[in-house]
């Protein structure tokens, strides 16, 4: 595997810049990298994204690939394919890592099956596998429940890695090369009718402190006194997967496995039981903080402090005694 | 009949189970399941529950709703109570040598789309994901190998005119995006459960047609042990030394909580 390339496939984020995961998924890249004494490129697609491109060159790319094309301003997924398939279907052997974001998801199987390549999705861990003759790829599998290390037999490798994996790197290098790719040229089959979306606000995932609410919160109501608490401490409420379902609460708030990622500094899992689906989204943060009736519940294994109640007595009480030493 | 729907229903142990009835066997590098029954993967449920929708929308005959598993061996009782809560018929395919944990994604998408090569086919749904592998892959695998159009994530699926429409679920709402079909979509839980099936209507079920296919009937080979191999397996550690603050009623215990909290300089 020596001389193998690593690529990054880049993606923005709202704002229109490079996503936080983007530059941790260089920073890792740079490390497979270094192993494999290959070269570390990326690649981005999109419309106008000239200074993202540059500034991927700044961030260790030796090569940055971009196809800047009206066509690719939205994500569709057949035409990113088309380009990405004449891209790499030149290359034997390489291993090519993208967010496990919304496009990353969609995007990743498609590429591995034109490809015949192998590919890990969710990875919590990415390690240069010298021994293993290419990289290890970790994944949660049964729901959380256990941690999978996978080898990629193919040589071509693709993986959809999380956020806080790897970490951007810290200096500036400079001299990456650009090259133009071709803009799509087929006509796509699925057309966008248009999109329903509404601001989010602040992101779950940049927080550091979430306060999440469960099942037993028992209506929308509930939620009004997680607000409260996450106002008081600069945070913002999440849930488990139950009140997004009964639209308690935006779908937005979902933590877990199939919801947002997260590891604030501080995490309050009110009226949840702790499912691995669950805790698969959050056991990374920094505390945890428990608030359940059942004195058994599996939440209480896996956090730092815990308080047993219902929450209507629990959370105001606390929420009042905080402020005094808050404020 | 007018459309064809096929659903890919796989079962999984209860995903839903307490932790502790998962363990990791290390030298297999398997999970062992304690006492779960298996159901059918609740995003799969998802996708047929879809599919019935479209049905009861198209009006009587118009669609037929085929349902497809694989696996080592199945359940009846989980195949027929997903039958009897709207589909046509059943198409198995059974084997020993297909333990849903030795197998990766791209050979069971493999085998998968033979099947469905071999049927009539409009529209192909599945669940976005299976609970037990969290891979996410084979549908679009299916897609891919069938080359037909897949939209992913839908939390919304109509059929007319010879396309498909879908809501996929984006992080802050939807998106709607129309494709013409022969298609397949990967189902997401925000369209809703799965309806229980009435009691008659599981006994009903048992005069469905039921196919079961083996692998040599499908011309399956088991691509050695697919491109993707699993070296090791790990229960996560996520348990924690959890300080319990001690009260009488709630609002002692919060109150308790915060001063804690604010003593050791948490807060
Ligand atoms: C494929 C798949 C993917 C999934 N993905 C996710 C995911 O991403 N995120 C997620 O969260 N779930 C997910 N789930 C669902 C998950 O399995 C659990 O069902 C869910 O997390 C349970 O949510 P909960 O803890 O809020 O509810 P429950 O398990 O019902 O727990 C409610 C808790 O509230 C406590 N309680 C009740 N009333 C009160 C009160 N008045 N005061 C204090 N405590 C009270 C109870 O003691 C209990 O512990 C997924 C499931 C599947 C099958």
């Amino acid at each position: 595997m020596a001389d193998e390339k690593v690529f990054v496939l880049a993606e923005l984020d709202e704002g229109g810049g490079l996503s936080k995961l983007t530059l941790e998924l260089m920073g890792l890249g740079a490390r497979l990298a270094s192993e494999t004494g290959g070269e570390l490129d990326a690649v981005l697609l999109g419309e106008d994204v000239g200074a993202s491109a540059a500034e991927l060159a700044t961030l260790g790319a030796s090569l940055v690939s971009a196809a800047d094309h009206p066509s690719l301003g939205k994500y569709n997924p057949d035409p990113y394919l088309e380009v990405l398939v004449r891209l790499l279907e030149p290359q034997d052997a390489f291993t090519l890592l993208a967010g496990h974001t919304p496009m990353g998801q969609d995007l990743a199987p498609r590429l591995a099956f034109a490809l015949e390549a192998g590919l890990v999705t969710d990875c919590v861990a990415v390690e240069p596998g010298q021994q293993a003759g290419g990289p290890v790829f970790v994944k949660p599998v049964f729901g959380g429940n256990a941690l999978a290390s996978n080898v990629i037999k193919t040589p071509r490798r693709l993986a959809t890695v999380r956020a806080r994996v790897g970490s951007a790197p810290e200096s500036a290098a400079s001299g990456g090369e650009f090259v133009a790719l071709e803009a799509p040229t087929a006509e796509p089959p699925i057309r966008s009718l248009g999109r329903t979306t509404e601001d989010r606000g602040v992101k779950l995932e940049d927080c550091r402190v979430v306060v999440a609410g469960g099942r037993g919160m028992g209506g929308a109501e509930g939620f009004g006194a997680l607000e409260e608490l996450a106002g008081l401490l600069g945070g913002a409420v999440g849930a488990s997967r139950p009140p997004c379902d009964s639209g308690w609460i935006p779908a937005s708030a979902q933590v877990g496995i199939t919801g947002t990622i997260v590891a604030p500094d501080i995490y309050f899992a009110v009226a949840i039981s702790g499912s691995s689906q669950h805790l698969s989204g959050m056991s990374e943060s920094g505390k945890i903080i428990a608030i359940n009736q059942d004195p058994e519940a599996y939440i209480f294994k896996v956090s730092d402090y815990g308080a047993v109640g219902d929450w209507k007595q629990v959370l105001p009480a606390l929420t009042e005694a905080l402020k005094h030493h808050i404020s | 009949m007018g459309l064809n729907i096929i659903v890919c229903l796989k079962l999984v142990p209860d995903p839903e189970g307490p932790a502790d009835s998962f363990t990791v066997d290390q030298a297999s590098r398997r999970v062992v399941v304690h006492g779960l029954p298996p159901v059918a993967n609740p995003y799969d449920e998802n996708a047929l529950e879809a599919a019935i929708r479209i049905k009861e929308a198209a009006g009587d005959g118009e669609v037929k709703i085929t349902l497809l598993s694989m696996g080592r061996s199945l359940s009846k009782a989980v195949m027929l109570k997903a039958l009897a809560t709207g589909a046509d018929e059943y198409v198995t395919v059974e084997g020993e040598q297909l333990e849903a944990q030795e197998l990766d994604s791209y050979t069971t998408a493999t085998l998968l789309a033979s099947v469905i090569r071999g049927l009539d086919y409009d529209l192909v749904l599945t669940g976005r994901q299976a609970a037990d592998t969290n891979s996410g892959q084979v549908g679009l695998g299916i897609a891919g190998l069938l080359g037909i159009p897949a939209v992913t994530v839908a939390q919304k699926v109509e059929v007319s005119g010879g396309m498909v429409r879908v809501e996929r679920v984006l992080p802050d709402g939807f998106e709607t995006v129309e494709a013409p079909l022969p298609a397949l979509v990967t189902v997401s839980h925000e369209i809703g459960d799965l309806r229980y099936p009435a009691l008659a209507a599981i006994k009903a079920a048992k005069q469905l047609p039921q196919k079961s296919l083996s692998l040599s009937d499908i011309n399956g080979e088991l691509a050695s042990t697919g491109l993707v191999e699993r070296m090791g397996l790990a229960a996560p550690s996520r348990e924690r030394a959890c300080v319990m603050v001690g009260a009488d009623t709630g609002e002692e215990a919060g109150r308790a909580l915060a001063e804690r909290l604010h003593a050791d300089r948490v807060l």
